[in-house]
């Protein structure tokens, strides 16, 4: 990977660490909990990537059939790896992961189902991830996102990324959650 | 038809390669495959996993050597010498799996007049 990855200076946070509950913008009750490693868990991550809308794809990810789904997730579940999810009751309606880089920093990603999109959770699920991961003593975190989705890019301003090379055909944005 | 592959031995690369022959086998296709040397493998290496990727087909591959920059100089043979495909592996992904398009790769797609296959 890229070791020369750049990451703002200004550490941003802190942010508030799960177990996070909190009421949607269309009233549903949300939790926020860290994977628990449960088959139970898994199987709720699986059902949600299989019906996840294909236009919301990011760079190929999630995969759209149900075997690779379940390799891919299986793979982001690691035990270096950190997971939250956001539960409406036992339906999955969000994901967040950060999956070590090899390189001492974290690359970063996050999928809500699409009936529960717009509502505030994406926001609530990235902060609480950052939280989770200032707990596991994580400083640096990347992501790249396609330029024009432009609503993912909004949210991660808004949180404190920054853009950190805008050279390729995907951004690349990055936050320092703790000094080194 | 006749086919320039760029290879520099990453995986993506060896990738395309292996697709590429059986294809020109298959197809009749006439293979040149263009060299990258970079800091990980020799052009004497290259040359060898081509040799060795080929094996016992039956397919006769020319070999040229790039310096330099890679996506113009590719592009350049491609033009210039009338091909009528350029191929490339453009599978290298991030951590979380995010297929990711290298600069070489990128700037093929946006600047070739020859057609371009990515292959992923």
């Amino acid at each position: 990977m890229n070791s020369n990855r750049r990451y703002p200076d200004t550490v941003s946070g802190p942010f508030e660490e799960p177990p996070v509950e909190f009421v949607d913008r269309e009233d549903r009750p949300i939790k926020i909990l860290p994977y628990d490693g449960s088959d139970r868990e898994f199987e709720g991550l699986v059902k949600m990537y299989i019906e996840f809308d294909l236009s919301d794809r990011a760079q190929g990810i999630p995969p759209k059939k149900e075997p690779r789904v379940r390799t891919w997730v299986d793979n982001i579940l690691a035990d270096d790896c950190l997971n939250v999810i956001a539960w409406d009751g036992g339906t999955a309606a969000g994901h967040s992961m950060l999956v070590p880089d090899g390189d001492g920093g974290h690359e970063i990603a996050i999928f809500i189902l699409q009936p529960y999109q717009d509502a505030g959770i994406g926001t609530q699920l990235t902060k609480s991830l950052l939280g989770y991961g200032e707990q596991h003593n994580i400083s640096k975190v990347w992501l790249t996102v396609e330029r024009w989705n432009h609503r993912a890019i909004a949210l991660y301003e808004k949180i404190g990324f920054e853009t950190t090379s805008a050279e390729s055909f995907d951004l690349e944005m990055a936050i320092r959650i703790a000094a080194e | 038809m006749n086919v320039l592959l760029g290879f520099d031995g990453s995986q993506a690369s060896v990738d395309a390669l292996k697709r590429t022959i059986d294809r020109a086998v298959a197809a009749g296709d006439e293979l040149t495959v263009a060299l990258n040397e970079t800091g990980v493998a020799s052009t004497d290496v290259l040359a060898d996993r081509v040799e060795q990727a080929v094996g016992e087909k039956e397919l006769s591959v020319e070999l040229r050597e790039i310096n330099g920059e890679p996506a113009s100089d590719l592009i350049e043979i491609a033009e210039s010498e009338e091909f009528d495909e350029l191929v490339l592996g453009g599978n290298s992904t991030s951590p979380m799996g995010k297929i990711t398009l290298n600069k070489t790769v990128e700037f093929v797609l946006l600047n070739s007049h020859v057609t371009v296959t990515l292959v992923r």
